[in-house]
Parts: structure tokens; sequence; C-alpha cells
């Protein structure tokens, strides 16, 4: 820390990262500013667990949090399986040459906008769904559910994959000498040692379902009432930030969605935090 | 016996997911194709205007993609001259000069902000936009400057970190021997340490325009509209691909306005997987040329 000996260049190379670190604050910040009216009139627990009805006088984001909550944990609950046995043929079950071909593959996957999944389901997926349920739009929490899924996948499997590779050779190398199968080493030796790993790529598929826009706008219907069931429309906490356009900016529905930035903001840094924690934990024990 | 079945059962398991996952993969090409391929032709970009008179800008092109594109490849610019500088002067600042608490502290806030979901970032940028409009009695409102700032500051994270990363990641030997040989700390870095790490760097770079050209949650709330045509400023409001994709599945009114909409869409996916082909190229080749050339 020696910032009296920096030349220009160093300087503007320091004012970059304050610059960029300010940035995470600044949002906060604005977020805590134009808020702040709401949360000091003490109404802070009427807005998170009351429901949604401004024509009653109640804008409370309750049902958002839930779906929002339930939406994620479901898509993690197909995404993860489906992840963990991806990185299993990745790693070890397929031929050397097809590990590649796969790899590259689930690579460009990260890479496919998310409207774009959205935009295919709308037209492939709801209709089905329409048909299964036999009422209502065929929008809901369950189509949304398997399309976020695809679109947290490939994250949560380059993750794991990398978490596998990194397993000391030694390990490795021990078992194949006594005569293991690749399934062997992978189940026994592999897994109990990477698992940190699977749960930072766990914790970062999480964070990427609660915070994604696009997939619940367009497919999970946006109703704002609590669903009775999976298949009734829903909105999320991320919906209704992007639906904020239809309000007006001096009143309560628009104050309300700052409540609903701050906790997605403060969730997500959570999860960060956890994350960075976890990694630096597991890190220091081996 | 039970451990046998358990193991076999876990490699059929795994190679289903693995089925799952690329074949969910081809019925999404396959299913875009299929209802948009017919529209792929010029005047799906150009609609019923001349294609160089669209170009040249001497016409306004009403029911192509070409105000949507042209909108994307600025946002991309933009985006990325505010983000690119910025960034990897970040980065070069994170690898070799910060330490201690100030690192600590720096590492946190880029954590935070490559965790914090896209729509919040347009959601400050919005926020943004009613401040400044405020300050300056209704002047500035959602344009393509605030839209562009917005996915700068989404991407900028993923660029310091690939810079960071990239610059810490060179050898040791390297990094000691121009300093040894009189070498100023900054040359060190600009004609050694960046070199060496360039073909890292440009990755992150393309990964980060690919993340501009895909987010529809910032620019839906920061100025993107249907029909505005080609921006003439950075003040004005712009189409842009995603947030036609987006549009036009909910307020299609044809058929013929639907095959648009996928034809939109083959095209963002081709953009964007293009980039990232590109970057599994780059890590290959570009450290070649660059050593051979």
């Amino acid at each position: 820390m020696r910032f009296w000996t920096y030349s220009v260049n160093e300087y503007l190379f320091l004012i970059a990262a304050v610059f960029s670190g300010l940035l995470a604050v600044a949002i906060f910040c604005f977020l805590l500013f134009f808020g702040l009216p709401l949360l000091q009139s003490g109404q802070l627990a009427d807005l998170l667990f009351s429901s949604w009805a401004p024509d009653k006088g109640l804008y409370g984001i309750y049902p958002m949090l839930i779906i929002s909550l339930t939406l994620a944990t479901l898509s993690m609950l197909i995404s993860f399986p489906v992840s963990l046995g991806c990185s299993f043929v990745i790693t070890s079950l397929a031929p050397v040459r097809l590990r590649r071909i796969l790899l590259a593959i689930i690579r460009v996957m990260t890479g496919i906008p998310t409207v774009v999944y959205s935009f295919a389901a709308l037209f492939l997926l709801v209709p089905i769904m329409r048909n299964l349920v036999g009422h209502g739009s065929g929008m809901s929490i369950l189509t949304a559910a398997p399309v976020l899924a695809l679109v947290i996948a490939p994250t949560m499997i380059l993750f794991f994959v990398d978490s596998l590779n990194k397993v000391s050779s030694s390990f490795t190398l021990a078992v194949d000498a006594l005569g293991g199968s690749e399934i062997q080493k992978l189940l026994y030796v592999i897994l109990p040692l990477a698992w940190p790993g699977i749960v930072n790529g766990v914790l970062l598929g999480f964070g990427r379902a609660m915070g994604d826009t696009m997939v619940s706008l367009m497919l999970a219907g946006n109703s704002t009432a609590v669903p009775e069931s999976m298949t009734e429309s829903a909105r999320t906490l991320t919906a209704h930030i992007a639906l904020v356009m239809a309000f007006d900016f001096d009143s309560m529905e628009f104050k309300s969605i700052f409540v609903c930035g701050l906790f997605l903001y403060i969730l997500t840094a959570a999860l960060m935090l956890l994350f960075r924690m976890s990694t630096v934990y597991f890190s220091e024990r081996t | 016996m039970m451990e046998k079945l358990f193991e076999k059962s876990v490699v059929v398991l795994s190679w289903i997911a693995g089925l799952l996952l690329i074949s969910s993969l081809l019925l999404l090409i396959a299913y875009l194709v299929y209802k948009g391929g017919s529209s792929l032709r010029l005047s799906l970009i150009f609609g019923d205007t001349a294609p160089i008179d669209a170009l040249m800008l001497k016409r306004q092109v009403f029911d192509g993609l070409l105000p949507a594109i042209a909108g994307t490849l600025l946002l991309i610019i933009g985006s990325m001259l505010i983000a690119i500088p910025v960034g990897v002067a970040a980065g070069i600042y994170m690898a070799e000069y910060c330490r201690g608490t100030m690192k600590a502290l720096l590492n946190l806030a880029f954590d935070i902000l490559a965790g914090v979901p896209s729509i919040i970032v347009g959601l400050a940028g919005l926020l943004l936009t009613i401040f400044l409009n405020r300050k300056f009695q209704g002047q500035i409102s959602t344009c393509l400057l605030i839209s562009c700032f917005s996915l700068a500051s989404l991407v900028l994270p993923y660029i310091i970190r690939t810079t960071q990363t990239a610059l810490e990641a060179v050898d040791p030997i390297v990094r000691k021997t121009a300093p040894v040989l009189g070498a100023s700390r900054l040359q060190n870095i600009t004609m050694v340490l960046l070199p060496n790490s360039v073909s890292d760097i440009i990755s992150g770079v393309i990964l980060a325009t690919g993340r501009c050209a895909e987010d529809t949650a910032v620019i839906m709330l920061t100025g993107a509209v249907a029909t505005a045509g080609i921006p003439r400023s950075v003040f004005d409001q712009y189409e842009a691909l995603p947030f036609y994709i987006y549009y036009i599945s909910s307020q299609y009114t044809g058929p013929d306005e639907l095959a648009q909409g996928f034809g939109a869409a083959i095209i963002l996916l081709i953009l964007c997987t293009g980039l990232l082909v590109s970057t599994l190229w780059i890590q290959r080749r570009l450290s070649t040329i660059l050593l051979y050339r």
C-alpha cells in the first residue's frame, strides 16, 4: 500500500478498481435511497408478509417471495441430479474423445440466451402443459421449473466437472492400482473428496435460479395471487420488478418494487458470501 | 451385490441425464429451425426496403429486424467501450498492486456485483435515470447510454476476474525476468504480463460480450422499446434483438410476426453461440499465434 510512489497510470488502475467496487455499493444505495421512505414508515413486516392487493391498500410481496423460493428450489431439484449425472459422464464415464466434445457443447450451452429458451418453451411446452392440466393458460410454476433447470444446468455442470477434476491424481492412481473400476473410483474416492465443490456449485446455481427474470416472466403466468397448486399461474420477485414499467413512478406499487430489489440483492449477496466462505474454509482444511 | 447394483444404476442414470440434456438442446434447436427456418431470408432483416438503402441509412426499415440488430450491436459496442478499459485496469490493479484489507474488500465487492441479478442492475439503471431526470428537469430519459452503462456494470466483474486470474497465472519465472533486467513495474505489466495473458483476457471479454448481447432484463428497464428505428444518438431509445423476441412472445398479431420472432431467436442464438465458440477457438489458437508469429 505505497500510494505515494504510484505513477499516473497506476493511479488510473486504482481508480478503475475502486470505481468498480463502489458500483456494488452504489446499486445497494440506490435501492435503499428510493425504498427508505417505505422502510421508515414501519410497514416492513406488512410488506413482507401481506398479500398483493393494491385495491385494498395491501402491497405485500409475500406471494412473490414464496414463488421465487419455490421455483428456484423446484428447478434445483430437477437440475441437480441431471447436472451431477452429466458431470459424471464428462469426467469419467464417457470415452476420452466424447468427453471433450460434451464439455465443449456444455460450454457453448452457457451462452444460449435465456430469452431464446423461454421463447421456444412458450410455444412448445406451454401448449403441452395446457393439455395436461386441462384448464388455465398452461403457464405455471411447473412449466417454468424445467426450463429454468435447463438454463442453470450448464453452469453447475462446468463447476462440478471442475471440482471433480481437481481431485489429486495420487488418490485416483491408487484406485487404478487396486483394480477399481471408473465408477468405483468416482463414487468412493473422487466424490467424497470433491463434495465441497459440489456444494459451491449448488449455491451458485441457486443464486442464478433466484435471479433469473425471463423464464419466470414469460412462462410462469405472472398472476399475483398465492397459487394453490404448482399448476397455477404465479409471479416471481424478478418478474414483479420487470413489470415495474406498468406502474406510476410515484405510486405505492412502484415503491414496493424497491423492497423486492433490496431483498433479492441481500439474498444473492448472502449466497455469494456463503460461497466464498465455504471455498476458503474447505481450501484451508485440505 | 447391493453395491454392484448401486454402481450400475448410477452409471445408467448418469448416461440418461447426459442424454436428457443433449436431447433437450437438440429439441430446442430443431424446433427453432423448424418454426423460423423459412423466415430466414434477406427480407427478415431488411423488410421491404432495399438492403443498400437501409444500410446507408437512407430509408428507415419498418418491418425488418435491422433496427433491432443495429441496436444490439450498438449496445455491445457501447458497453464494451466502457467495460473493457475499466475492467482491465481494475484487473491489473487487483493482480499487481492490491494487497491486504483493500484486496479482501474489493474482492467481496466484485463477488457481490457478479452475483447481483441482472434485473436489479436494470432497476438501478432505471433509478439512476429517474434521479438524473429530476436533477436536470426532464432532459434525460431512459436511453442507449444508460443501458450501456448498466450492461457494463453487469459484465465488469467478469472482465476484472478474468484479467486478474490471467495475470496471476503468469509463470513466476517470466514474471521476474523483466524487473531483474531493469524494467519498471509498469513496463513489466504492459510488455510482459499482459501479452502473456492476452488470450485469456480476450476470451473473458468475448464471454462478457455474449452476456451483453443476450441480456433482456437490464435493457427492458433502461430504454429498449418495440419500435424506435436505428438510434441517431446515445440519448435515443432503441430496439434490441432480445427485447424484440420478448415483445413478440406477448404481442404477436399473426403467424408472420411469429415467424419473424423465431427468425430473431435464431439470429440471436447464432450470435451468442458464435461468440462462445470463438472463445474456445481463441484459447486454443491465439497463444500459439502470438508465440510463433
